[in-house]
């Protein structure tokens, strides 16, 4: 790319504007969430933590994750797969219909869950009758957790397997690889990257889910309550250290997040890249 | 059976993949979407319209579309500046400003809605000033509109970024050489260009700015008929166990998201046929 032209005044104008914008909208936020956290000391700070409610939402939000998150895996690899890999029809409606939990409102994606098992759900006479708790339980929060997190590792995953072509793959099923080995010893050194990139997105995300969450949770304390209702919870109560300081913790996952996701990202690129390279030269 | 479906590669294992996409798909996205249309057909087309048109639910959706609009708009303005500054300037810190565009993304809705209400409310750093100057920023349209510009910016950052980082230097090269002015190359060479992304970015903001409920419910306040976004009407007829209503509701926001949707699809497959052609 040739040098800008604009002159270094203009230059500078833009840049300082750009930079206002993300202080007021992001660095501001993030810095009144520990300064809020703290305001009261570090003691009150790690006192808030000193709470079975805290413990047993921290639990649960990890606990959700655990689960959720290696079900989306194996999901984003089988639809990578035959995505990727082969030619159907319909795959565009499949791709469209994989999205489509990312356009629906979180609020919306609880719903649905309340609709088929709540009291006058679908099945719910029917889970009533057989002593089975699923809304305002956590079935019901790692249900909507992993339709929130549904199309996440599948949608990075798609383009790397792409990418790579099917040579490889077809070479090593040539010389008497079985189907599982070909794709552990061909596939997946190829799109290690990538289905990182798509762990960390999911896992977030998964850790994060505060609307759907919400819906069918019931914010039964101790038993239902994931760390971002907790917050709430303590919020609403004016509470306002110990929200924050729960909130630290979620904001901490948050820049995890983000240094994995740029030292990732750099990696996944270089996949993507080397992928179509080959690809051009076959 | 999927005979007729697969054509092409020699690999292993279409038939256990394609039907386990399928059958978790059907599970856990169809299937329980599809509740929201059985409940809805369940009321009758009379008590539909009577609840998606009553004063409450339209006031919700005016607002909700209003504020998703104006964050949008903002965020196309600013967005494009920050894209624009990201990818031609260099700057000490750059790399890890470009990082943070996405810590809207990986920020949890909850807590992105308390520490915006505690900076913007009346105490708060930003808040007291913009309260001095009369200007109400938590609790109103505006401190909703604050909480989608913040959601929405990285949308329409990472959609015009490749775009600037594609345009190489040589058609402003070209139009310099012809003796266009640096104005005249940005609005007549650059943005047009640029124009698609800028479109399909607000697109992608607006429609999750439409559903967003975590980092609006704290700063709106949440007075109906004023400051009560759709999707916590959607929660408030569900703590009252108007399942109907909710789902009606629902359905009414998923039919205008689905057309956004087709709208960017489309608007993406014109521009790639174009530049294709070219």
């Amino acid at each position: 790319m040739s040098a800008p032209n604009e002159k270094i005044w203009i230059q500078r104008i833009l840049i300082s504007i750009a930079l206002l914008y993300l202080v007021l909208f992001i660095f501001l936020p993030l810095t009144v969430i520990f300064y809020s956290a703290l305001s009261k000391g570090f003691a009150a700070y790690f006192k808030s933590f000193d709470d079975p409610y805290a413990i047993a939402a921290i639990k649960l939000t990890l606990f959700t994750a655990f689960i959720s998150v290696p079900l989306n895996v194996v999901f984003g690899v089988a639809a990578s797969w035959a995505i990727a890999k082969f030619d159907f029809w319909g795959k565009n409606l499949l791709t469209t219909l994989i999205d489509l939990p990312l356009s629906v409102s979180p609020v919306i994606s609880g719903l649905i869950f309340v609709l088929m098992f709540g009291a006058q759900g679908v099945f719910g006479p029917w889970l009533q009758e057989h002593d089975i708790k699923i809304i305002f339980a956590p079935p019901a929060i790692i249900l909507a957790t992993i339709f929130i997190t549904f199309p996440m590792v599948a949608r990075e995953l798609i383009p790397v397997m792409k990418a790579q072509g099917n040579e490889e793959e077809e070479a090593a099923t040539t010389l008497g690889a079985s189907g599982f080995q070909t794709f552990w010893r061909v596939t997946l050194p190829n799109i290690k990257w990538g289905l990182l990139y798509g762990v960390i997105l999911c896992n977030a995300r998964a850790m994060g889910e505060f609307g759907a969450v919400s819906v069918v949770s019931g914010h039964i304390r101790g038993q239902t309550n994931t760390l971002p209702l907790h917050i709430e919870i303590l919020y609403n109560e004016y509470n306002f250290v110990a929200a924050f300081a729960a909130a630290t913790l979620l904001a901490m996952l948050a820049l995890i997040t983000l240094l994995l996701k740029t030292l990732v990202e750099y990696k996944y690129r270089a996949e993507l890249k080397a992928a179509n390279k080959t690809e051009v030269f076959a | 059976m999927f005979k007729f479906l697969k054509t092409k590669s020699t690999l292993a294992g279409f038939k256990l993949s394609f039907g386990y996409t399928v059958f978790y798909l059907a599970l856990i996205v169809l299937i329980p979407l599809s509740m929201l249309f059985i409940k809805t057909s369940s009321i009758g087309w009379q008590e539909f319209w009577e609840v998606t048109t009553s004063p409450r639910t339209i006031a919700a959706y005016k607002l909700s579309f209003g504020t998703s609009l104006i964050a949008g708009l903002v965020n196309v303005v600013f967005g494009f500046n920050i894209a624009w500054v990201l990818v031609r300037y260099q700057f000490p810190g750059k790399k890890i400003i470009d990082a943070f565009v996405d810590f809207p993304f990986a920020l949890p809705t909850a807590v992105t809605g308390i520490a915006l209400t505690a900076l913007y409310s009346q105490n708060g750093w930003v808040g007291q000033y913009l309260y001095q100057l009369g200007i109400k920023s938590a609790y109103s349209p505006l401190g909703i509109t604050l909480a989608l510009i913040f959601i929405g910016l990285p949308f329409v950052v990472r959609t015009i970024e490749p775009v600037l980082q594609e345009l190489d230097g040589e058609l402003e090269d070209a139009a310099s050489s012809l003796g266009a002015s640096r104005w005249q190359i940005f609005a007549k060479v650059l943005f047009p260009n640029v124009l698609p992304a800028l479109v399909t970015g607000f697109t992608l903001a607006f429609a999750r700015s439409i559903g967003e409920y975590g980092s609006v419910i704290f700063i709106s306040g949440n007075m109906p008929g004023k400051t009560e976004i759709a999707p916590l009407l959607i929660m408030t007829k569900l703590e009252q166990y108007d399942y109907a209503g909710a789902a009606s509701i629902a359905v009414v926001m998923l039919i205008i998201s689905f057309f956004l949707l087709s709208f960017t699809n489309l608007l993406q497959w014109y521009y790639s046929r174009k530049i294709g052609l070219n």
